[in-house]
């Protein structure tokens, strides 16, 4: 009998039927995956199965008995335990507070938190989750707060876990922990729902895979069976490339290139020091790298949008180091940012709007000063249809856009009319799968053209397919560059964590 | 490009358009409790009202020139606004506009009518222009709050105007006399703002406010300056992204926008009846409130320049009404002024339904349209799922 059934759910918004009909269960001791992309309809069931949702139709049974599950708090009281994508933490109290937020103390009125702190290092020895339950939790790193959470649903006794997207944030070294602790709790009869998109993950960790799409199960299957070319397929529904096919292109001269270079972040501390790349017409260059070790001070200060205090920057042989966003522009710089909706696009502004955002005091669109309707329409109606923009008109705010078909709007806008450089920070990342695969294809047309790509990602699939070369970056540093022919996904998860290549 | 964009379906459009006077007919309603409350006959009261704003050809005109400064000011307002700089300063800059424009004709009494006019009207412009320069820059450069300045420099305008009628620019009429009222001499003619159709009362005032609206209309949506402006409100972020001089844009938002407030000033003074500047020593006094009362008319008209051309009408007539209101049933004026607070409340706090109802036309339009696969969803947003 599994230890949690859900039958027949079914669930309604106004228009949308984002489960239809689901079944999913978790046996006692095994790693269930729930695979899908975004929007598929895998929150909304998690959240069911949380307490967060009701479902129209369908029930739930644990152990066998059909439970009602009305709130967070029941589910909790039956053993279910979420690991949320975005940490619920509070940042400035100590791991131990976290852990017994919201808990009552067993001395009644009095905090019991030494009783909590010796349970929390308890725990993480039987499970390899050391912390210190003293230590403030935005001291902590990523992977340290992500075990803080997992303490806190085993604290509170979870007998089945939810994890949504444990990976995102953790380096190839930290994931194969976590997969040691996660197979460590399913030994002890514990229930494991993984929710990932990372297809090599899910081979990995997995006991069985559940594929969703469009609300509905559209496969199963066991890793033994599977492939990722396989389960790509029951996401889309269609055959999917998962790496671009990329003709031999000859190289020519560099057209980016960065000396030395040192930036400073955000809270005033080096976030790229002593950096050194160069980027050739024709290649793409991809920076692999954890997030957070100057990735993004790097492509701001290339961008213009953030000062570089030592080195310099150029671009086609014309130094742009601390110049004006607009003139790097004018140099031929073409730059997707990390933030889709941050700083790529105003989520506010329609279609047209968001494709003039650059281009909106070019002649081209002006008549005696004022805009021509007209050519902005020609103009935006080419790129949508070029890119293959899925958007019901012109005039429909980009925020009713899904994520990939923003991605394809920013960038349609930036690469129209053929950069030297462009700088793409994280093209794919959030983007469903078929997006992906027409971002990484109109990436690899761009190279041909003898546009120089520097691809930044977090994601180690995509810069081992794209990249003619890779530079891995640690602490703000290049760690080494190595050739994605040759070198093996170890290799630069150690560089990743700052272990020299040599 | 327009505003509400053209995608949007009929029906909830409309609707979106009927929530403010839906609003406005709460606020009505409460009012006549209130009404009540004070042994007034609610319906005697409201048909005072009505008349008193637009039961005539002169209560009309009345009400136009009412609601002239207000849709100087609340074009003013939805620039800054747009730009999302929230300018509460347009009582000082109508004092600084009145200001400029009168010294203009005070120390230049030969010009010709033909350049008189436009001369008071520029140095009006430019006076409110100054007077929000200011708070633009602090905020732009050194992040002061434009709240607190906007609100600070009101406060500088007004001793600055009661200092100015009492000492340099007063009647020397006034010193004879030994009144000392603090007002300026009657401007010269040649700067009285021409009568249209033959009326006494009805000058150019009320045009050149739905001149500067559709003016404001065609800045903000159809140029790459009003285009810079609107995203430097939506989103700065992508604005510096996309190389738009992000400081400089706020700066010259609050710059326009005490500009229009400064058009009030010089309206207000060449268009009075006394076609002199008086302060009673308060900004209202000279404003009558316009500064307040426009941002109000703004957010009436949704930040749109062209929908405040009716919600400053319908103010000034509330303004202009509530006087027969108040004479008719004898309330207190003070009821008329929760009136208008009441329209306020309701009408900002329905905007996020407003918005909401537009938003459910776009998505449910971007799902028609991209079909069954990668639609956008709800789900990310907290709400759904897929379409089937």
């Amino acid at each position: 009998m599994p230890m949690m059934e859900m039958r027949g759910i079914t669930k309604r918004f106004p228009g949308v039927l984002a489960n239809d009909n689901v079944d999913f269960d978790v046996q006692a001791g095994e790693v269930h995956t729930l695979l899908g992309e975004n929007g598929a309809g895998k929150s909304t069931l998690m959240k069911i199965l949380y307490g967060l949702y009701q479902a129209d139709e369908g029930e739930i049974l644990l152990n066998g008995d059909p439970t009602v599950i009305d709130s967070p708090t029941t589910a909790i009281s039956h053993n279910i335990g979420m690991i949320h994508q975005h940490f619920m933490l509070v940042e400035t109290l100590t791991v131990a507070e976290n852990v017994a937020l919201g808990l009552p103390s067993s001395r009644g009125a009095l905090t019991d938190l030494d009783v909590v702190s010796d349970h929390i290092v308890e725990l993480g020895s039987q499970y390899g989750l050391e912390l210190d339950p003293a230590a403030l939790v935005w001291q902590l790193a990523v992977g340290q707060k992500q075990r803080v959470e997992i303490i806190k649903a085993l604290y509170r006794e979870a007998r089945l876990l939810i994890l949504d997207e444990p990976t995102a944030v953790l380096t190839p070294q930290e994931v194969d922990q976590l997969f040691e602790t996660l197979r460590q709790l399913t030994t002890d009869g514990r229930g494991l729902i993984f929710i990932s998109h990372k297809l090599h993950e899910v081979l990995a960790l997995s006991n069985r895979i559940t594929v969703l799409r469009q609300g509905r199960v559209t496969g199963q299957a066991t890793p033994a069976e599977a492939t990722r070319e396989s389960l790509a397929e029951m996401m889309v529904g269609r055959e999917v490339k998962l790496a671009p096919d990329k003709p031999a292109v000859q190289v020519a001269e560099p057209a980016l290139e960065i000396r030395d270079l040192e930036v400073y972040g955000d809270r005033g501390i080096v976030a790229v020091e002593h950096f050194d790349l160069e980027v050739r017409a024709g290649e793409i260059l991809g920076i692999a790298g954890v997030s957070g070790n100057g990735q993004r001070e790097l492509a701001e200060s290339i961008a213009g949008l953030r000062e570089v205090t030592k080195g310099s920057i150029s671009i086609a042989g014309t130094d742009v180091t601390n110049h004006r966003p607009i003139e790097i522009r004018d140099v031929g710089l073409a730059y997707v940012p990390e933030g889709r909706l941050k700083d790529g696009s105003i989520a506010d502004f329609t279609v047209s709007e968001n494709i003039l955002l650059v281009d909106h005091r070019d002649d081209r669109f002006l008549n005696r000063g004022l805009f021509d309707f007209g050519a902005i329409r020609e103009h935006c109606q080419g790129l949508v249809d070029d890119f293959a923009v899925k958007t019901p008109t012109l005039e429909t705010p980009v925020r009713s856009l899904s994520g990939g078909n923003i991605q394809k709007l920013i960038l349609a806008r930036e690469l129209e009319g053929t950069p030297t450089v462009l700088l793409a920070s994280q093209p794919t990342r959030g983007v469903d799968i078929g997006a992906a695969e027409y971002i990484h294809e109109r990436l690899v047309a761009q190279r041909e053209r003898g546009t120089a790509i520097l691809v930044i990602s977090e994601d180690l699939d995509e810069v081992f397919g794209l990249s003619d070369r890779i530079a891995v970056m640690y602490e703000g540093r290049v760690m080494g560059i190595v050739d994605p022919a040759t070198a093996t996904r170890e290799e630069v998860g150690l560089m990743m964590a700052g272990v020299s290549p040599d | 490009m327009t505003q509400a964009g053209a995608s949007l379906r009929v029906s909830s459009k409309y609707l979106a358009y009927l929530v403010p006077l839906g609003a406005v007919g709460f606020a009505l309603l409460i009012g006549a409790i209130m009404l009540l409350a004070f042994d007034a006959s609610p319906i005697e009261g409201f048909r005072a009202l009505f008349r008193g704003a637009f039961g005539s050809t002169d209560a009309l005109i009345e009400t136009a020139i009412k609601a002239t400064p207000l849709l100087f000011v609340g074009v003013g307002i939805t620039i800054a606004f747009r730009a999302n700089v929230i300018n509460i300063g347009g009582e000082g800059q109508i004092v600084a506009g009145g200001l400029l424009s009168t010294m203009t004709a005070l120390w230049l009494p030969d010009l010709s009518a033909w350049i008189m006019l436009p001369a008071i009207l520029i140095m009006g412009f430019v006076g409110g222009a100054i007077w929000g320069f200011i708070p633009g820059y602090l905020k732009a450069y050194f992040g002061v709050n434009e709240i607190l300045s906007t609100i600070m420099l009101n406060v500088v305008a007004v001793q600055l105007m009661n200092y100015l009628l009492r000492q340099p620019l007063i009647d020397p009429a006034e010193i004879e006399r030994g009144t000392r009222i603090p007002q300026t001499e009657r401007l010269q003619e040649g700067a009285d703002l021409p009568l249209l159709f033959g009326s006494d009362r009805l000058h150019i005032g009320p045009l050149l406010a739905v001149l500067a609206a559709i003016a404001a209309y065609i800045l903000l949506w159809r140029t790459p300056l009003g285009y810079r402006l609107r995203a430097v409100g939506q989103n700065p972020d992508a604005a510096r992204y996309a190389g738009i001089p992000v400081k400089r844009t706020i700066t010259l938002a609050l710059t326009l926008s005490g500009a229009l407030c400064g058009l009030a000033g010089a309206v207000l003074v060449f268009g009075s009846e006394g076609h002199r500047m008086v302060t009673d020593g308060s900004t209202a006094g000279f404003t009558g409130s316009a500064g307040f009362n426009g941002i109000v008319a703004a957010l009436f008209g949704g930040l749109h320049p062209i929908f405040t051309i009716p919600a400053s009408f319908l103010f000034g007539g509330l303004l202009v009404g509530g006087i027969s209101l108040q004479r008719a049933v004898q309330v207190p004026s003070a009821l008329i002024l929760a009136l208008n607070g009441l329209v306020v409340i309701f009408v900002v706090s329905t905007d996020r339904y407003r918005q909401r109802l537009r938003d459910q036309d776009a998505r449910r339009d971007a799902l028609a349209s991209a079909g069954a696969s990668s639609v956008p969803l709800a789900a990310d947003r907290g709400g759904g799922g897929e379409e089937p």
